[in-house]
């Protein structure tokens, strides 16, 4: 009897153990198979590029995994990021005009794209806790609103960056400090400064503690509408900060900017072993979830091997497989 | 008399090492209506599971029609028209009333439902039975009492012979009370046997033929109906001396700590009243569904409410809990899975979830985590295997200390605790028995809600009782008894408000 009590946690853990080192596995075999397929792939430029573009996709990603551990789900991520990408930019067109290309225009235009990220996160927290509707719902709509406000403000084409002021921004994508680029550096970041609030905080605990069982929270004395508001919050401001990154690097945005980040963004949170129902999450596995997705874009792109037209059929295979891998450790209790 | 058509003899039930049954002998006779009545726990729903094929004895025969049979599930007693109604319904709420009623035997022509002959007998039985429901209704869109006739008319419609109904008016007014009595009465008159269990003795007087008593999983005595007054059945249940399984109890000091005028919760608590006084341990009794959670839920911040809560002169705003809290007035819930524990997480994260502010901020302090844990561990005799364990995959005494050791975090001067060891040994009952008696010795004043009569008697100075979301009296000192407590939880010793009865 106590020999089989004492058996079963210990069992259990080390499956737990599995599950924990199985994306990053997955990513250094995915690294081997990259240094064995290419002599380009550890090359400085192409490490760059990939972590890069990255970026994007894993500051969401951060803000994403605390949003999915407190049980809740945002689609609009990718819309947003284009409709506040477009707000920014006829921002800071507008700002050119009356004060040149100068650096308060740049400064302006990003507390702008963190400031409409914010709000636009607000608002689906808001709809969420405070009209009580589902998230898939909500965010289903404001990501159809998002996307249908940047095409109209695009008049259905491309709103870009004056040329100019293009020039003077886009050391913000393109430059950095050590000859790492800046949106590298931001995304570490932010996925440190997640990693830490998701593990020491008590923002963090109440996210899993929500979503683990919200009637538990409530009794406990949590402020769960609270939580799950800054949730949306947060990753709005998230979005804000991904776009501030992004528009130097193109220099505009048009109703196909930020296309499907939302499904990445969520694919990678999944991956990286953050329970889909809520109730666990960790930051660094999403990172390390953000890098197995571009991996395999970038591999397929560098070799043969396989046609970069599968990139996505290879990424659905790997979401499909994280997902059976963590049913297996989290049996019917 | 007729023979019986499903009887069980000398039936005993084991779970692992603990017999809840031991020794039952009882007999359903066609047209019958048979009450089986009991504290809780004394056994009643083991036995009415046993006779409906969803649980199977350890020891002893279950007869039908004069020849042992065995169960292996459920469907097979239902192909033999053994028919259970559960306490909660077992209806798919977005399916329409007919859906409902041949869920899982549809009816078809070819490979298609026959919607129309489905629905039309559906009708057919729901005019049976006096229920005017639209077949074609969705069930969620149905009063609760219509819901139990859909249930009725679902058991009719496979034929009952016996009809096991666990406290079927425990959810109805006495109007609806009326109608469902009427059905039984026609069901008696075709020959079905019903089992019924109420905890309304007044109920079971007026519609049973013959009565059988369960008392700690034995049959303590059973006859005609007329053999009985209520005050018979009552005391048959009762019956039971208390051992010294209760601490001496603490005498409650004159300073009120904690005031609660006219408290209402719409459809649950009306009016309610009470006042708690330093070290004082005040029970509050009643059945299952008479309000008490929600009262006290109510007081702790966890429901919307009307009326003043007062903690030490301070009034309490209504749905805050955190104010509560931070007043030190805390709530234990009945619910340890649903609402008290996160089962996946660990010992440390439940403990300290509700107080994580004072474990550090921005950052959590680990180590005063653990420390705080360990104290805990040896505070609350918690017996955990690895202190990285789930909390699920504690036992339940064990869960239930750790919750209590959550709850008590905050140091809190007032504590509620709702149903305080529902589920648990008979050794953790004690030791849990004797915190709450070493708390109210400290000087903090507790409110006790069970259901268990003994344990109310046995912890309570003074105990408040419920009856339909009312405070229907109180009783303290030597009044504090079982008779008085039942006979106030069953509305039948109420202030002379419905003379009727």
């Amino acid at each position: 009897m106590t020999d089989a009590t004492a058996k079963k946690p210990a069992a259990r853990r080390s499956s737990v153990n599995l599950q924990a080192i199985g994306p990053v596995v997955a990513l250094i075999v995915l690294v081997l198979i990259g240094i064995s397929l290419s002599d380009n792939f550890l090359s400085y430029a192409n490490v760059t590029n990939v972590l890069a573009r990255s970026a994007f996709i894993g500051i969401i990603a951060v803000g994403m995994t605390f949003v999915i551990t407190a049980g809740g789900l945002d689609l609009s991520v990718g819309s947003m990021a284009a409709f506040v990408a477009g707000v920014m930019i006829i921002a800071m067109n507008a700002m050119t005009e009356r004060m040149g290309v100068t650096l308060p225009v740049v400064l302006l235009g990003m507390l702008i794209a963190l400031f409409s990220g914010f709000a636009a996160g607000m608002i689906n927290g808001l709809l969420i806790t405070r009209a009580g509707i589902e998230a898939f719902i909500v965010t289903l709509g404001t990501m159809g609103i998002y996307r249908s406000l940047i095409t109209w403000l695009a008049d259905g084409g491309t709103l870009s960056i004056g040329y100019q002021m293009g020039e003077f921004y886009r050391p913000v994508y393109y430059g950095g400090i050590a000859g790492i680029s800046w949106p590298i550096i931001v995304f570490a970041l932010v996925a440190i400064i997640g990693e830490i609030a998701m593990r020491h905080t008590a923002f963090g605990r109440h996210c899993a503690a929500i979503g683990s069982n919200e009637k538990v929270a409530r009794y406990s004395s949590v402020a769960v509408l609270r939580v799950r508001l800054i949730t949306y919050a947060l990753l709005g401001l998230l979005v804000g900060l991904a776009v501030v990154m992004y528009v130097p690097r193109l220099g505009s945005a048009s109703s196909a900017t930020g296309l499907l980040w939302e499904l990445e963004a969520i694919a990678a949170v999944i991956i990286g072993g953050t329970l889909l129902k809520g109730g666990f999450g960790r930051v660094w596995g999403t990172v390390v979830g953000v890098l197995i997705l571009s991996l395999i874009g970038n591999i397929l792109n560098l070799t043969d091997f396989v046609s970069p037209y599968l990139n996505g059929a290879i990424q659905g295979v790997v979401i499909i497989l994280a997902v059976v891998l963590q049913r297996n450790t989290g049996p019917a209790r | 008399m007729t023979d019986p058509i499903l009887s069980l003899s000398d039936v005993h039930k084991s779970f692992g090492p603990i017999e809840v049954l031991h020794g039952v002998n009882f007999a359903l006779r066609p047209g019958e209506v048979h009450a089986l009545i009991g504290e809780n726990g004394a056994g009643k729903s083991t036995t009415m599971k046993i006779l409906a094929g969803y649980l199977s004895q350890t020891d002893g025969e279950v007869i039908f029609e004069g020849n042992p049979i065995r169960f292996d599930h459920s469907d097979e007693a239902e192909d033999l028209g053994i028919i259970m109604i559960h306490q909660e319904f077992n209806l798919a709420e977005h399916l329409a009333v007919d859906q409902n009623i041949f869920l899982g035997r549809e009816l078809k022509k070819g490979w298609r439902l026959d919607h129309g002959e489905m629905r039309r007998r559906s009708a057919e039985l729901l005019q049976r039975l006096d229920c005017r429901v639209d077949p074609a209704t969705q069930v969620n869109r149905i009063s609760v009492p219509d819901k139990q006739m859909v249930e009725i008319a679902k058991a009719l419609s496979r034929d009952a012979r016996v009809l096991i109904m666990d406290e079927p008016t425990a959810v109805l007014t006495e109007r609806e009370t009326e109608v469902l009595f009427e059905q039984i009465e026609r069901l008696r008159e075709q020959g079905v046997a019903i089992l019924y269990t109420s905890h309304k003795l007044s109920e079971v007087k007026r519609i049973a033929d013959r009565v059988t008593v369960l008392r700690d999983g034995t049959m303590v005595r059973s006859g005609m109906v007329e053999e009985f007054s209520e005050h018979d059945m009552a005391t048959a249940m009762v019956g039971r001396e208390l051992s010294d399984l209760f601490p001496p109890k603490a005498e409650g000091g004159a300073e009120t700590v904690l005031e609660v005028r006219n408290v209402s919760v719409p459809g649950m608590v009306e009016n309610a009243s009470l006042n708690l006084h330093r070290g004082e341990v005040l029970g509050i009794g009643g059945l299952v569904g008479s309000g008490r959670t929600e009262l006290a839920e109510a007081i702790a911040g966890l429901r919307p409410r009307d009326g003043e809560v007062t903690v030490k002169g301070t009034a309490l705003p209504p749905g805050d809990i955190s104010a509560a809290v931070k007043a030190g007035l805390v709530y234990l819930t009945e619910d340890r899975k649903g609402a008290g524990l996160l089962l996946e997480k660990t010992l440390r994260e439940n403990l300290t979830l509700p107080l994580l502010s004072e474990f550090g901020n921005p950052l959590i302090n680990r180590r005063k985590e653990e420390a705080a844990l360990s104290k805990a561990i040896e505070d609350f005799a918690i017996r955990a295997p690895d202190r990285g364990m789930a909390v699920g995959d504690l036992s339940g005494g064990n869960q239930q200390k750790l919750l209590l050791a959550k709850t008590l975090l905050s140091n809190p001067e007032i504590v509620i605790i709702d149903e305080p060891t529902r589920g648990i040994d008979i050794g953790t009952k004690q030791q849990i028995y004797q915190l709450i008696a070493d708390l109210a010795a400290e000087g903090r004043s507790i409110i006790v809600i069970s259901s268990e009569m003994p344990e109310l008697i046995g912890l309570a100075d003074r105990v408040v009782v419920m009856h339909s979301g009312e405070i229907t009296g109180e009783v303290s000192g030597a009044d504090v008894n079982e008779q008085r407590i039942v006979k106030l939880a069953m509305g039948m010793d109420a202030e002379p408000e419905g003379t009727a009865a």
